[in-house]
């Protein structure tokens, strides 16, 4: 094991310094007895503990939870769908104006994408509220599925569909017995990764929502316009705290999996 | 000599479980298949042999369903099967990527056509079992695929496509991940298999050798067509064209015209101040007429000195000796610049041997040796 030159140790301490010295001063921060934010007065978890009696922003969490889940549950299905059809539907009429087309909120400003929203639920009298934030959050979602699932279908042997089909599959059984289940990986961190857009997106939600629900950055961001509160601290660190915990066990639990399938992969090349 | 051959191409009441009817098949401009007609026999061993490109592949898996003919019929057992989905045929399909499902086990792959088809659990329990014996997987069903070795999973995927007992199976270069020693070994393997199921077979396959040793009847194509369908034997001895001849095997070609001599003799003018060759040939040639001698270099001999009461001798000079082992191929050099091969087996042992480069020497072969051939 080579040993790391200084440069190698510097750039490494100022890359996750730039990474993460903001997020350590907000969870120290957290634990602030004070409640200047900006000034230390020793340890307490007392802003957890007023957090928890904070209605309003109990009611934004649990808002942009249901939130979360249907439009990623949504963007998944349709994602995928969109995916399969484009990898899998040979030439049709169209195809390259469709796959043109669901890339596109991929770059679109969301301003826009919020804004033009907005003017399609007034314009068909949809009153705002968490139905609204779901349908705008699955629009936009959708395509960063889309693109996750359909790399993963172009490096599907395409012969297992085949296989499925020649052993007395319909079209949908061989979808739903051989390619999904092979594909499913892809298509749970699609839904991951629609989940978090969902859960952090501020600009389409505050276009799309109303008076009877506000999501949770919404919430966080018009409290910081008054001042920033150690609770919002409290909060943060809560969040920063359940996206570590799945982020190191998705990628433990991956890195097993791979770690065995390789040892038997061996240990089955030197048996055979 | 009562014993009956399996043979019923020659038997003109038998019915063919396929058959091809003037079948074309076009990708756009590229035609893969030119109109092309075809029957295979029930319990045939059948071998679509040819280089790639030539529509082997494309009429298997028009055989399976996922490619429709541009026109013409094809019959399975009488049937026209262009409206049959692939999901819905009797016939199963052995993959040349062999298509494991991954996330399933061994006995679970093998199970999945069964349990498309709703056999009951007692009689797919048997008949899986029956599978894993016939291909000694016993010990391996509970694996996933990728736990398995390459043999393995090729007999995997094998006991998968004949679980469903199917009327036929395609097996799509079914060796060609093996390694040699591995597949002559699957190869008998596949043929012992086959008896016992008493399974149509068609095979496609690019490797001669592996053609001529499984099947019962070849089909040699090229471009689209077949350019000759015989049993392994027929097409080594009597291809029909300089292409088979060629793509099979080793041989010399000489170049000439023919004479008729009668009793099926035919005089060959091959090079000037040169005696002419002698060959018999079923195939008529009127005089004059260029032919080509196609012989085999198993059935060319080699001597110091010009043989007596022999029908052809060609004067020659050793140019390379490429020695095999159990084989000695001499590359010699014969009027007109010609290289042709003569193969010898090495049954001395090689500071024996009597020819070395550069020996003027003489090449000789019967009249029955070689085929004379049109085109």
């Amino acid at each position: 094991m080579n040993r790391l030159s200084w440069f190698n140790v510097t750039s490494l301490t100022l890359g996750f310094a730039f990474l993460y010295l903001p997020m350590l001063i907000l969870i120290v921060y957290s634990f602030n007895d004070s409640k200047l934010v900006t000034v230390w007065a020793g340890f307490s978890t007392k802003w957890y503990g007023e957090l928890l009696q904070n209605e309003a922003f109990l009611d934004a969490a649990w808002v942009t939870l249901k939130v979360a889940v249907m439009s990623s549950t949504l963007a998944t299905i349709l994602g995928t769908m969109a995916a399969y059809v484009l990898v899998r539907g040979g030439r049709f009429m169209g195809r390259t104006l469709f796959s043109g087309m669901i890339y596109a909120p991929l770059v679109m400003p969301e301003v826009i994408t919020g804004l033009s929203l907005l003017l399609l639920f007034i314009g068909i009298g949809l009153d705002r509220g968490v139905l609204t934030i779901v349908l705008a959050h699955t629009t936009f979602s959708m395509c960063f599925v889309s693109v996750v699932v359909s790399s993963r279908l172009l490096t599907f042997d395409r012969s297992l569909e085949e296989a499925a089909l020649d052993l007395g599959c319909s079209a949908f059984e061989a979808f739903r017995l051989v390619t999904l289940p092979i594909i499913a990986p892809a298509v749970i961190s699609g839904w991951l990764l629609a989940f978090t857009l969902s859960l952090d997106d501020l600009v389409i939600a505050s276009f799309t929502a109303g008076p009877s629900a506000t999501t949770l950055p919404i919430k966080i961001f018009s409290a910081v316009r008054l001042g920033v509160s150690p609770e919002i601290n409290a909060l943060s660190t809560i969040m920063i705290a359940i996206v570590a915990v799945g982020v190191i066990t998705a990628s433990l639990v991956t890195k097993r999996n791979l770690v065995r399938q390789q040892q038997e992969e061996r240990a089955a090349a030197q048996a055979g | 000599m009562t014993e009956a051959v399996f043979a019923p191409w020659d038997d003109p009441t038998e019915k063919p479980l396929i058959r091809f009817k003037s079948v074309t098949k076009r990708f756009g401009d590229f035609t893969a298949i030119d109109d092309l007609t075809l029957d295979i026999f029930e319990q045939e061993f059948f071998a679509l042999l040819g280089p790639s490109g030539c529509g082997k592949t494309t009429l298997m898996r028009m055989l399976a369903g996922f490619e429709s003919p541009t026109s013409g019929v094809i019959e399975l057992a009488g049937e026209d099967i262009a409206p049959i989905p692939p999901n819905k045929r009797a016939v199963n399909m052995m993959f040349q990527s062999y298509a494991l499902f991954p996330h399933l086990s061994v006995y679970e792959n093998i199970a999945f056509g069964l349990r498309r088809a709703k056999m009951p659990k007692a009689d797919l329990e048997t008949r899986v079992a029956e599978m894993l014996k016939l291909t000694r997987l016993e010990k391996f069903a509970r694996r996933k695929p990728h736990q398995i070795s390459g043999g393995q999973r090729q007999r995997v995927a094998l006991a998968r496509s004949l679980a469903k007992a199917p009327k036929l199976l395609l097996l799509d270069e079914p060796l060609g991940a093996l390694d040699a020693k591995l597949r002559q070994a699957t190869q008998f393997e596949l043929m012992d298999i086959q008896e016992k199921t008493g399974t149509t077979f068609v095979i496609v396959t690019h490797d001669q050798e592996e053609a001529m040793t499984v099947a019962s009847r070849v089909a040699v194509m090229d471009e689209g067509r077949v350019m000759q369908v015989a049993t392994p034997e027929h097409i080594y001895e009597a291809p029909s064209s300089l292409y088979v001849a060629d793509f099979i095997g080793d041989v010399n070609i000489i170049d000439g015209q023919a004479n008729a001599k009668g009793d099926g003799t035919f005089e060959i003018s091959w090079h000037e101040g040169q005696a002419p060759l002698h060959a018999t040939s079923k195939r008529a040639f009127t005089d004059g007429q260029s032919c080509h001698l196609a012989l085999r270099p198993e059935k060319v001999s080699i001597h110091s000195e010009k043989p007596d009461q022999i029908d052809n001798a060609v004067p020659g000079k050793i140019l390379d000796i490429a020695y095999l082992g159990n084989l000695s191929t001499y590359h010699v050099e014969i009027p007109g610049g010609k290289v042709m091969k003569a193969q010898v087996a090495n049954t001395r042992r090689v500071s024996r041997r009597s020819f070395t480069w550069e020996d003027d020497v003489w090449l000789s072969w019967t009249n029955t040796a070689g085929v004379l051939l049109d085109q």
